[in-house]
């Protein structure tokens, strides 16, 4: 703190106050919210971790055995439908809830950057921990002789990105209605049970009846279906498109209607 | 109600309910009811009033955070309840909680902050002037409440706004990091920056704010100047100026013999051993029979204090001395 600095501060501002161009703003929020996401090791352990241990796991054992195609290859889709569920929702949804309490949410929104340009940025950071993810994973399941059918990447990708977009819908209603120690066991919690027995790895075949049926109709299933059917045939599964878009348009419009901004 | 020249911000009849709320039967309750105020450029203006008094509200209200009910707000000439990033990178504001992520370092932050705006003010003078070079490698969640409040301070300007909201600007602030903060404050209202803070505390308002409106239950009770509002009430009781005057010398003086030297009216007692008060309509004539007494007596007082009415009285008087 010296005495000379102190007239240069009322003075080195001698240009009018703008904002930052749209695009630039909401680029940078997405690059800062997707290195808080990498530097956190929780983060890291439920986005790669444990995806790759579930991989291993279904590569070894005879679980997706006589389903009528190598495990490997009915496993991977299935993976990166459960990193889209971390990072959208589980990840997400808990550094939102923080982040609300923290009045961080707040005060970003009386920045240039504002409400629509933090969850733009949020969504940025989605997509962006999403293909680092893909690349982990996909590099790993190659290894491991995942042949996916080449026709399987664009209705993947675009099935990968709607999933994204539910579960982050999902992440951001719970994270903007209730505290956040309950959004971390709410979005924990539903990660392992979806995870496990919501169809997202496990094909909804393999599960118990009751689980089975409903699996159909949960975005973990819908996704993991979907996922199965594009990388697996090449083909855009119309029925899990539905379920997943109404998974996106119904916690999206509630999100919009209930979020709490403190 | 005064109306600067150029109001930075204008609030009329601002009326905020919150709710509906399970403690009162699923009832709306008014937090703001009817507060108007004006702020104008290179500008201290202060909402001094009790927690809970709406203050906070008001300033959530002008910065878009919150939607009002009722009444009319215009920022820089806009409603921010409409406003877009070309208002919002010309008013800085400085949360209550502060508002930053405790996983974060200073600089990093105030690097991301300066990057949402076209001409952000240098982040090295801010950071040197704010004395945050000093703790920049540690996490949010380690620094002190000073330490906080000034990086949150830094954040508030990066964006070089024309208009300052800083909502309890010297909570949890030590002493230094009090004189920094108010020094900076003084110095940006001098280049023309118009400020609007709310406090709790007297001294705040007596030290930075060029005119204060107080707030209670909701809505304006009494705005001035700081000297207006001394005055308000000075002469209120029939004409007359309360004084204390207090001074500590060995206890068990003969009052009896100070008695005849002063008016009546006046009140001298010995509040706890060796610590004396004399209380009324002093005039200068009674200290200089007061002061005679002590010759006589052969007292010299170890301490001498003359109070006239505080920033705190006026405040008492008008919002009530009633505990909330």
């Amino acid at each position: 703190m010296s005495n000379s600095s102190a007239a240069d501060l009322a003075s080195a501002g001698s240009a009018p106050s703008a904002p930052a161009p749209l695009f630039r703003r909401i680029l940078l929020q997405g690059k800062y919210e997707t290195l808080a996401m990498i530097r956190n090791g929780e983060q890291l352990i439920l986005a790669v971790i444990l995806p790759l241990l579930a991989l291993f796991g279904l590569t070894v054992t005879p679980l997706l055995d006589g389903l009528g195609a190598p495990r490997v290859d009915i496993a991977v889709p299935g993976i990166l439908a459960l990193c889209a569920m971390s990072t959208a929702f589980t990840g997400q949804g808990i550094a939102t809830g923080f982040d609300r309490r923290y009045g961080v949410l707040r005060f970003l929104s009386t920045t240039p950057l504002g409400r629509t340009g933090l969850i733009a940025g949020k969504i940025l950071a989605v997509l962006a921990v999403l293909a680092l993810q893909l690349a982990v994973v996909g590099a790993v399941a190659a290894v491991l002789g995942w042949r996916p059918d080449p026709g399987g990447w664009l209705p993947g990708l675009a099935m990968l990105v709607l999933g994204a977009a539910a579960f982050t819908a999902l992440g951001l209603l719970v994270a903007g209605t209730v505290r956040p120690e309950a959004t971390l066991a709410i979005t924990n919690l539903l990660w392992i049970l979806l995870g496990a027995l919501g169809g997202i790895v496990v094909p909804a075949v393999r599960l118990p009846a009751v689980a089975s049926d409903l699996a159909h109709f949960l975005p973990s299933g819908a996704l993991g279906e979907a996922m199965r059917e594009a990388f697996l045939h090449g083909t855009f599964a119309l029925p899990q498109l539905s379920v997943l878009l109404l998974w996106t348009v119904v916690p999206g419009a509630a999100a919009v209607r209930w979020f709490k901004w403190n | 109600m005064r109306s600067p020249e150029s109001p930075v911000l204008s609030i009329e009849g601002l009326i905020k309910d919150v709710g509906p709320l399970a403690a009162l039967d699923g009832k709306m309750l008014r937090v703001v009811n009817g507060v108007s105020l004006h702020a104008g450029r290179g500008q201290v203006t202060a909402l001094l009033g009790a927690n809970g008094a709406g203050k906070t509200t008001t300033l959530e209200c002008a910065q878009g955070l919150q939607k009002r009910s009722g009444g009319s707000i215009r920022l820089l000439g806009e409603d921010p309840d409409l406003a877009g990033a070309a208002l919002r990178a010309r008013v800085g504001v400085m949360l209550q909680d502060g508002g930053l992520p405790p996983s974060a370092r200073p600089l990093p932050l105030l690097r991301h902050i300066a990057g949402m705006y076209a001409n952000p003010l240098p982040i090295d003078t801010l950071v040197e002037r704010l004395g945050i070079d000093l703790f920049s490698r540690s996490s949010v969640r380690r620094l002190s409440g000073g330490q906080k409040q000034r990086l949150a301070l830094a954040a508030a300007l990066v964006g070089n706004p024309e208009v300052l909201f800083l909502d309890e600007p010297s909570a949890g602030l030590d002493p230094q990091s009090r004189q920094i903060v108010f020094e900076l404050i003084a110095e940006l209202r001098d280049s023309g920056m118009g400020i609007i803070l709310t406090t709790h505390l007297m001294d705040d308002a007596q030290r930075l704010a060029d005119y204060v409106y107080i707030i209670d239950g909701g809505h304006n009770v009494a705005e001035g100047t700081v000297a207006e509002l001394l005055q308000h009430g000075e002469s209120g009781k029939d004409g007359i100026t309360e004084r204390t005057l207090s001074f500590d010398a060995p206890s068990g003086l003969d009052l009896r013999t100070a008695l005849g030297a002063l008016a009546e009216g006046l009140v001298l007692s010995e509040d706890r051993a060796g610590s004396y008060t004399v209380t009324g309509a002093l005039a200068p004539e009674h200290l200089a029979r007061l002061t005679a007494w002590w010759a006589e007596q052969g007292i010299m007082p170890a301490s001498l204090r003359l109070e006239a009415r505080s920033l705190e009285d006026v405040f008492l008087d008008i919002s009530g001395r009633d505990i909330r």
